[in-house]
């Protein structure tokens, strides 16, 4: 093992044909149950003829292709939304003002601690806001409120001599946040902004709920048409690679600038924030900076 | 933990879905009868309505938007791959549109689900709404209400081989799907404690276990069942007298009076015409159950 | 405001049904989420893979997509389960994917020497890891399960759009009857504040009787 932890010894030679020996038990057991899956799968006939011809109409493609894009379109719109909601509650909590400072700790407490499906339900519903402006609007509450405290955690994470230098020099508040504070933050905090990113597009899936008709919808309009003899399976098997490919994607492009910025020079005044699964959870507490 | 070399197979894969977007034209077969033509509205020339806001809205747009259903058989259903609606609301809706001076053909169809008819209709997102919607005095608070255009009630689906089931009395013991939380599955679980419910979130999950004897009825309104049983005249069948008695209304957005008294109107004279009668035989008639009398219109005063 | 005073019994029987989806499925995750993390720092390779491939993928998956494949999916196979059993299900092993990182981060944050020490001083791997590492990696894993757990509350809202009986699903049966919808959604929001706060509290005690500052 690279990373040693305080349980094990180095293996010696016998310990290490033991592993050998577990290692090929549990293969076999993990290529037991896959191959007892796929069983389960083709004597309930999910590989049936009916439950796939669907997938090669150019039609269906082009209904899930749309639900795709409309997928991305509500994380697009999401993800700048929350970036600049984000940003502005994080001014607001950082403010020297106690009027400004107060609004934005409760309205960043609230939605944090919020479901975000309650807050679509109640935008879509009791507001009777349309589907994609009420999901994107709930999107970017609640993961606003999220990104502001990463950003606020971020600032305060900088080495205060740097902020006192910079006071030291003559130069005001906004100019020590603008020049020195925030693209430091920034830097630091892109691995856990980008994590949250990725739980703004897991969650585009709620969509779904309040009939807005993304990726998810469309599967479900062809895994619910008798005509196609109910392909759930198969739907679920197309279209769920998709979708954990695309975060997958995004959390490694987090863990990438997360080791980028570590090594970084620039970041040696601030702790870079591990694109951890802290950061991931929706819900979580704010994500913290992990000691290097 | 991510290395690397998941990115050219993540890339590779989205490659692999971009190349695919490639197949066969239409839509895939489907089950069932299908009409061998559907019905021709005669459009009403030079008709007016100046009185109604909505009407007026449509006229200038050229062509009625309409809210309906999109998963249900012969009665509101969506093509998925060509993204075109057919069934018996969706007839009505063309009628109708054709009633009220709009050519029936070029009507925009769109998916409202039950949760937002309401909403849909106050907004004027939609012009009027055609989809298995039951008038009720609750509902007529916020919506008003043309027809009724069909008098529904629950019934039961079962299958064609079954000898046991007449009516809801004869379900004791035996396994009666329908969906979640729905109107129908209360019904059952206060007025017959002896069946055994099964719930699903979609109808056609239901039929699908219907079919394969894993249940032994659905229960829902009988327009609904009909249109299922249409799917597979020859397994399927609907059995014994209504249960309830839910009239299928069409929505119209709350105060437009003109609008909901000139549908009222155009419902009769449909009738009349016997437009109402061929509608439902290339639809619903296609399950075998003959046309019933089409209900009384109801012309409630405004309030 | 009488929303709740005339529908109490409606109210409670959501609350009681979003807090026996939290417990159950909290239970169920910690479960899984421990067999995951011995699985992620086992000396065994394959075991090493299995671990990493779960909590890669439940991750990165939407918990609305997984609840479609365990609700509507797995009765294809012809398991028909009650809805909240599968909806524990979907909720458990979502979250035991967060869970086994946390834990996982929790032991690694035990210092290697503290094993080499206990080793040295002849005791058995059972001892090493009953009486040195697993106590220090508790203290510092509580505030992480904690929050994780509040997520997992804050989640189970999902479980009510797929028809399962639960505080969010409660506002179709109000709507129905005609109550203010605003008011109906104020009170499902102060029901999940009570149950995140009561969690939330949980741990912080958990975390002022066992927890270290570091």
């Amino acid at each position: 093992m690279s990373q040693a932890t305080a349980l094990y010894d180095i293996p010696g030679p016998r310990t290490r044909q033991r592993h050998r020996a577990y290692g090929v038990l549990a293969v076999a057991v993990i290529l037991g149950l896959l191959g007892w899956l796929v069983a389960l799968l083709s004597t309930t006939g999910q590989f049936g003829h009916t439950k796939w011809l669907p997938f090669a109409y150019q039609g269906i493609q082009e209904l899930l292709l749309r639900g795709l894009g409309n997928t991305l379109k509500a994380f697009a719109l999401a993800a700048v939304l929350s970036l600049a909601l984000g940003g502005a509650l994080a001014a607001g909590r950082l403010s020297d003002h106690r009027a400004v400072r107060l609004p934005a700790t409760v309205v960043v407490e609230f939605f944090r601690a919020m479901p975000v499906l309650v807050m679509i339900f109640f935008i879509f519903v009791a507001l009777k806001v349309q589907p994609l402006p009420a999901l994107v609007a709930g999107l970017t509450l609640y993961n606003g409120s999220v990104l502001a405290e990463v950003f606020r955690s971020g600032v305060n994470a900088v080495e205060r001599g740097q902020k006192e230098a910079a006071f030291a020099l003559g130069m005001r508040k906004t100019q020590v946040m603008s020049y020195v504070l925030v693209p430091q933050a920034v830097r630091a905090m892109l691995p856990a902004i980008i994590s949250q990113l990725v739980v703004a597009l897991k969650d585009t899936s709620l969509g779904y709920l309040i009939t807005y008709e993304e990726f998810l919808h469309a599967g479900k309009l062809i895994a619910s048409n008798l005509d196609y003899d109910l392909p759930f399976i198969p739907v679920v098997m197309v279209i769920s690679p998709i979708y954990i490919g695309m975060c997958v994607l995004l959390s490694w492009f987090a863990g990438w600038v997360s080791r980028r910025e570590q090594r970084s020079p620039k970041t040696e005044a601030v702790d870079v924030a591990a694109a951890g699964p802290g950061t991931l959870l929706p819900g979580g507490g704010p994500p913290t900076a992990r000691r290097p | 933990m991510f290395r690397t070399t998941r990115v050219p197979l993540a890339l590779a894969v989205l490659a692999a879905l971009l190349a695919t977007a490639c197949g066969k034209e239409g839509s895939p077969p489907t089950k069932g009868p299908a009409a061998s033509s559907l019905p021709d509205y005669q459009v009403a020339q030079d008709f007016r309505l100046p009185g109604s806001p909505t009407w007026t809205r449509a006229k200038k747009r050229g062509h009625a938007v309409v809210g309906v259903k999109e998963d249900q058989p012969y009665l509101g259903e969506k093509d998925p791959a060509t993204g075109t609606y057919a069934g018996f609301d969706i007839e009505i809706a063309k009628m109708m549109s054709a009633s009220l001076g709009l050519p029936p053909e070029s009507v925009e169809f769109r998916t409202i689900a039950s949760a937002n008819r309401e909403t849909a209709l106050q907004n004027g997102q939609i012009d009027f709404y055609v989809g298995t919607y039951t008038i009720n005095a609750n509902r007529r608070k916020l919506v008003g209400f043309a027809g009724p255009y069909y008098l529904a009630g629950q019934s039961l689906l079962v299958r064609k081989d079954e000898k046991d089931i007449h009516g809801p009395q004869d379900l004791a013991g035996r396994r009666v799907c329908s969906a979640a939380g729905s109107t129908p599955y209360q019904r059952i679980r206060a007025d017959y404690p002896k069946a055994v419910l099964v719930s699903y979130d979609t109808y056609s999950v239901c039929v699908d276990n219907l079919l394969t004897y894993q249940v032994d009825a659905v229960t829902t309104d009988d327009a609904i069942l009909i249109g299922y049983a249409a799917k597979a005249p020859d397994e399927l069948k609907v059995v014994g007298s209504p249960f309830s008695e839910e009239p299928y209304g069409i929505g119209v957005p709350h105060g437009d009076n003109a609008l909901r008294l000139a549908l009222d109107d155009a419902l009769e004279a449909r009738q009349k015409k016997n437009d109402w009668k061929k509608a439902y035989e290339a639809t619903l008639g296609l399950s075998g159950v003959p046309a019933p009398r089409p209900p009384a219109i109801d012309r409630y005063p405004a309030s | 405001m009488n929303v709740l005073t005339d529908n109490f019994s409606t109210y409670a029987q959501g609350f009681l049904g979003t807090l026996q989806l939290t417990v159950y499925a909290s239970v169920l995750a910690l479960v899984l989420g421990f067999v995951m993390a011995s699985f992620r720092v086992a000396p065994v390779a394959a075991l090493r893979a299995v671990g990493a491939a779960w909590v890669t993928v439940l991750r990165n998956t939407p918990l609305t997509l997984l609840f479609f494949a365990v609700l509507l999916g797995l009765p294809r196979f012809g398991l028909v389960l009650p809805f909240q059993v599968f909806a524990v299900l979907a909720l458990g092993c979502y979250t035991s994917a967060f869970i086994c990182e946390a834990l996982r981060a929790g032991i690694n944050t035990v210092p290697k020497g503290q094993g080499e020490a206990a080793r040295s001083l002849g005791m058995t791997f059972g001892q090493t890891l009953g009486l040195v590492v697993l106590p220090q990696a508790f203290r510092s894993v509580i505030p992480p399960v904690g929050s994780t757990l509040i997520a997992l509350a804050k989640n189970s809202a999902i479980a009510g759009a797929f028809s399962v009986t639960e505080l969010l699903g409660t506002y179709k049966t109000l709507g129905e009857l005609g109550y203010d919808v605003v008011w109906t959604f104020v009170w499902i929001a102060v029901g999940y504040l009570v149950v995140t706060l009561a969690i939330s509290a949980l741990f912080n005690l958990l975390e002022r009787t066992w927890g270290v500052a570091r």
